[in-house]
């Protein structure tokens, strides 16, 4: 009962997480989840301004077919940029070492992750793989696809690979010691009382995501790093002429990276399975199949990367193996999107932004999930892969997935992260916007590929232009949708109305504490005695304000 | 949801212990999460030699002979040697955790140096092997400007072809190497765990840190019982 | 399957296109079922179980294991019905025909360069007659390339070291796009061209008006004689120092390890470039490297060359009948970047 007590008058005034200690050093030197988490924040954003504006550079040039704005070499490098910022820079880390790092200790109960030091070292290793990475950039650029295809990679390109490479290679240690991390916590630091079966799906989805993190991130490590023997030393393991084969640089590639959107979109579809269920005031329907179904992706994933393989020269039988895996690993996610479905009937709506963009999210990732079908399918991969349909089928997943639910768990969590509340009006018409925007940007894209529009194209036959300049208006109207939030996000920092320590009435852990929380998260440790998306019955709810006191008389 | 917990009552005595971290609840969380970190770091060490396993194997398979030839010209005698250095070592290790467990000062700082002592022995004897191959113009590529790769000196079996033994000791120097670096930071580690077993840091109430540094320890004594197999054994049948 | 007046598909001009447009239309059939019946429940729901009142808590939903096996199922057995017509007709059409008409493809940092067997070459351009099989043997001097058809829904990649295969059989005069699918460096969305199908008169006219080129067996004959071939290979392939070559193709070859190996494409390739590699049982390693003295152009006119020369006995397979070799010399190991048949 005691732990309750420090859940009342909470204000901004009282000392937080924020205003603890100040100074510069006191952000950089922190050991605290939470400001580690700002710190990413921060800089991921500033990664996700690149890759925007690599993405707009693709789509103006892409208005006319012949190569007007930009030059051949530039394009290449343009896209190249694109993919490398937004995969390594932005998808990866973006819910995970945002949302992830500041909830995961609030939503068990912890007082912070189990390494903190390490933590913060994984911030500095990004931000060093990101200085390289830009670097690399800045003195020219590189020019492989963010796929860095060997013999291409190794021997022709005169771009700035090692650099690039190195970059990514840096990167990728920090995504492993986050993953590790979260692993560690959620095993040892669960509050009493916060069963494996009690804990929110945002920490299953994150557990999932972990698990691929440490085993996959080694294996692109060590990819990159033969890339790099080979490039500069030409140990041949990846060269034909000496005994090697390019192909296998393939295999190790996409043994990572495949995995890695599983990276991408698993913590999406666990911020949606909380603003599902808190938003409708329902737990979520068969939540053990929700959360067990996020570890079979986390496994089936590292089952299926020969699917990008299927017109690379591998063994019809493999192919056909690799095909049926695919298959099999579209489960799971179709039994989350029905779950998620069934758990709004007979619930309690309610319309504020970050449902709209899990609704948003459920409806694009379906999409994204079914195109998926039409490349793991051999007949239709063979003519679809390498064409504009992969890069509308991936851009459903990831924008429409991965950074809607961002976006939604950004708007969600956003009184306790910094205190204040964002403007509902704004946000829900720019939700509307970016939904809009976003479909109007890749749906086009589905046809180009299907009439044959290769991807990576710089100059494209005229008969494809209608399309691209549909998908470019489409892109200008996202671009928009996304500097708004930009905008009142920042502004309701400082203008915002304050909020309060639960603003949205939820049972989870994180709502239990002031807005923002204090350095510790929890003045004493919290005892949980309610099973996840647990609300309070009905008879209980004359007293909504003060609904977890309530709550606290119970226990 | 009625169900009620009662805080339990800490164990004070750990609780107070002066290396608990502020931000785990007792001494026993701590420990718990400490182990757990390192086995998952172990796992994705695994999976980052796993790579280069991947790599050895598949070429190995496709250049059986080249493969075998180079191997055989690799220094069995040696390699046999810093097999039992590394084992004893880890023996030592094992000493050292038992002995902190069980409060055994000296027996932990004499088993703690020995292991030191070990490591280091096996990184000059390979700082040996390394060199003879550099003699023999055996380092790959032109890392060594004025001793670019030759095979001349490899006996070669029948079908075995010059680049594909490069690529061998390409193989051979990217593992030890990988193997060597990861022994440099383990003895690195252990010096820092003898610095503080000197000053009586730890004992029965604490000695995580000694354990985990032992598991990683163990890990790097057992990537090497796969190194050394693989890297110097096999083939040595088809040796005319 | 018919499909010229659908809005947004691609010219259909093969034999396959058609198949994998009626897949295509299946899986689309499929994905827009299920988002509109998604995107309307969930519609409706919102919409009827929108929150009243903001003290309303609605009762928890246990869950239901019949309807979780049942959305599971379902998608499981439409899934694989997917898989099974996808593969099946990625399967019958992995293996190109006996009796197709081969056509070489090489691939070059930005520019197709093809070969037919009967001396025609073409850059960029890809002639040929409506209702044959052809069969498109295909390798590339540098990075990685694709050559891709849409209008035939085919697609594979160019891999150096290698030879890949695809297939097809047009069936509507036209010209269609030749694109290059992989990206391969600064001027890749230039490596296209065009693939123009003719009607079979038509496409002798054009083989006729177009002889003045050697064939690629003959230019490969000359290289032969050129490079040195014919010192230990024999004039017309019978043998002698190295193993006799006429009627090798595709027949068993006994190495010197004791293995045996079909004697494709890709096996040829590498005696030529790498000849150590693999010896056939009963002769030394006494042949040079080619490698780097002969563009992958070359090789295949070689290999053209070797296909056309007429079968000369059977000494070069039958492991008992080879010469003696004094000391046994190389054996070859067994893997080998092979070709894939697609």
């Amino acid at each position: 009962m005691k732990a309750m007590e420090s859940f009342e008058a909470p204000t901004p005034a009282r000392i937080n997480y924020l205003n603890a200690t100040y100074g510069l050093k006191s952000w950089l030197l922190t050991k605290d989840h939470k400001r580690i988490a700002l710190l990413y924040l921060g800089s991921i954003s500033f990664f996700f301004l690149i890759g925007g504006l690599y993405a707009m550079a693709i789509r103006i040039e892409l208005l006319t077919p012949q190569g007007d704005l930009l030059q051949s070499t530039t394009y290449n490098k343009v896209f190249t940029q694109h993919g490398i910022i937004m995969v390594f820079f932005f998808l990866i880390p973006s819910i995970p070492a945002t949302l992830g790092n500041f909830l995961v200790p609030m939503m068990i109960g912890a007082k912070d992750l189990a390494f903190p030091r390490i933590n913060l070292l994984s911030w500095y290793i990004y931000m060093v793989g990101g200085i390289i990475t830009i670097y690399a950039l800045l003195a020219g650029g590189i020019d492989t696809g963010w796929t860095f295809y060997t013999p291409f990679s190794t021997t022709f390109s005169n771009s700035y690979v090692i650099a690039a490479g190195l970059g990514i290679f840096i990167n990728g240690f920090s995504s492993i010691l986050t993953g590790l991390n979260f692993i560690v916590t959620i095993h040892t630091m669960r509050a009493p009382g916060m069963t494996w079966f009690r804990l929110p799906l945002f920490i299953w989805s994150h557990y999932a995501t972990s698990l691929v993190m440490i085993l996959g991130t080694p294996v692109i490590a060590i990819t990159i790093l033969l890339l790099a023997f080979e490039r500069v030393a030409h140990i041949g393991i990846f060269d034909p002429a000496a005994g090697g084969d390019p192909v296998l640089f393939q295999h190790l590639f996409w043994f990572y990276s495949h995995p890695a959107v599983y990276i991408m979109v698993l913590p999406g579809m666990g911020v949606v399975s909380e603003l599902i269920a808190n938003f409708s005031r329902k737990n979520i329907f068969g939540y053990s199949f929700v959360a067990f179904s996020s570890l079979a992706i986390a496994v089936f994933g590292f089952l299926v990367w020969g699917h990008h393989l299927f017109v690379a020269s591998q063994s019809v039988y493999a192919g056909m193996i690799f095909s049926f895996l695919s298959f099999a690993v579209a489960i799971p996610s179709a039994i989350k999107v029905f779950n998620w479905t069934a758990t709004l009937y007979k619930a309690s709506i309610s319309y504020d932004t970050p449902m709209l963009y899990a609704l948003g999210f459920i409806g694009l990732f379906t999409v994204g999930g079914m195109t998926g079908l039409f490349l793991a399918s051999l007949a239709t991969d063979v003519h679809l892969s390498d064409t504009y349909f992969i890069v509308a089928h991936f851009h459903y997943i990831m924008v429409g997935g991965t950074l809607l639910a961002y976006l939604g768990g950004l708007h969600y969590w956003w009184p306790k992260i910094t205190g204040r509340m964002y403007p509902e009006g704004w946000a829900r018409f720019s939700a509307l916007i970016v939904f809009v925007g976003f479909n109007l940007t890749f749906l086009p894209q589905f046809v180009l590929g299907y009439m044959g529009m290769p991807r990576r194209y710089h100059v494209y036959p005229a008969e494809f232009q209608v399309l691209h300049v549909l998908s470019t208006a489409g892109a200008s109207i996202l671009g928009v949708g996304l500097l708004i939030p930009l905008v009142y996000l920042v502004w309701s920092m400082r203008y915002g109305k304050i909020a309060p320590a639960n603003p949205w009435n939820l049972p989870g852990l994180e709502w239990q504490t002031s807005s923002p929380p204090p350095t510790e998260n929890f003045e004493l440790t919290p005892i949980v005695t309610w099973e996840a998306y647990e609300f309070a019955p009905a008879e209980e709810t004359e007293v909504v304000g003060k609904f977890h006191n309530e709550r606290v008389k119970k226990v | 949801m009625v169900e009620s917990y009662t805080i339990e009552p800490e164990h004070a005595a750990a609780h107070g212990h002066a290396a608990l971290q502020h931000h785990f609840e007792n001494m026993e969380q701590q420990r718990e999460a400490s182990t757990l970190g390192m086995w998952v770091f172990l796992v994705t060490e695994i999976m980052f030699f796993g790579g280069m396993f991947l790599a050895y194997t598949l070429y190995r398979s496709k250049y059986p002979e080249a493969f075998a030839s180079a191997s055989n010209h690799l220094d069995l005698k040696l390699g046999a040697i810093n097999t039992v250095v590394l084992i004893l070592s880890s023996f030592t290790m094992a000493m050292a955790v038992y002995s902190t467990q069980v409060g055994k000062r000296r027996n932990q700082i004499i088993s703690l140096a020995l292991t030191l002592l070990l490591g280091a022995t096996f990184l000059g004897i390979k700082a040996v092997e390394y060199h003879q191959k550099y003699e023999d113009n055996l380092i790959p590529g032109r890392i060594v400007p004025s001793r670019p790769f030759n095979a001349s000196g490899v006996h070669l079996l029948p079908g075995a072809q010059p680049q594909n033994v490069e690529m061998f000791y390409w193989i051979y120097f990217a593992m030890t190497g990988m193997h060597a670096i990861h022994m440099i930071i383990g003895i690195g580690i252990i010096a820092i765990i003898l610095f503080w077993a000197i000053r009586g840091k730890y004992g029965p109430e604490y000695h995580n840190p000694v354990e985990v540094s032992g598991l990683y320890w163990h890990f790097v004594d057992i990537v090497w019982i796969f190194l050394f197999p693989l890297l110097y054994l096999l083939g040595r049948h088809l040796e005319h | 399957m018919q499909t010229s007046w659908i809005p947004f598909v691609p010219p259909s001009a093969s034999t396959l296109s058609g198949k994998v447009d009626a897949l295509y239309f299946y899986l689309s059939g499929v994905t827009v079922f299920f988002t509109i019946l998604i995107s309307s429940v969930l519609i409706f729901f919102v919409i009827k179980y929108r929150r009243r009142s903001p003290y309303e808590i609605p009762r928890p939903v246990a869950g239901s294991h019949k309807l979780e096996i049942l959305w599971s199922v379902i998608p499981f057995i439409i899934a694989m019905s997917m898989f099974a017509w996808g593969a099946q007709l990625y399967f019958q059409n992995s293996r190109p025909p006996d009796n197709a008409v081969e056509i070489y493809v090489v691939g070059k940092q930005w520019m197709w360069k093809i070969q037919h067997t009967t001396g025609q070459r073409e850059i960029n351009e890809l002639h040929v007659p409506v209702g044959r099989r052809i069969k498109l043997i295909m390798t590339t001097e540098d990075v990685i390339h694709d050559f891709y058809i849409p209008a035939f829904r085919i697609k594979a990649d160019v891999v150096p070291g290698k030879y890949t295969t695809q297939w097809f059989e047009a069936t509507k005069p036209g010209s269609y796009h030749l694109f290059c699918a992989e990206y391969c460096g600064m001027n890749h969305s230039g490596m296209i061209g065009q693939v123009v199908v003719m009607e079979p008169t038509e496409f002798d006219n054009w083989l006729s008006g177009n002889t003045n080129q050697q064939s690629p067996a003959v230019a490969g004959q000359q290289l032969y004689q050129t490079l040195g071939c014919v010192s230990c290979h024999g004039a017309s392939g019978e043998g002698g120092r190295g193993p006799a070559l006429g009627g090798v193709f595709g027949r068993q070859v006994f190495l010197n390890n004791g293995q045996t190996i079909k004697a494709d494409e890709a096996y040829i390739r590498e005696s030529i470039v790498n000849p150590q590699a693999k010896l056939v049982n009963g002769f030394g390693p006494i042949m040079p490297t080619f490698q780097g003295q002969i563009s992958e152009e070359q090789v295949v006119q070689i290999l053209a060359f070797i296909k056309s020369l007429p079968a000369q006995g059977t000494q070069a397979e039958a492991p008992g009948t080879t010469p003696a070799a004094t000391a046994p010399p190389a054996a070859g190991p067994a893997a080998s970047p092979g070709s894939t048949n697609r």
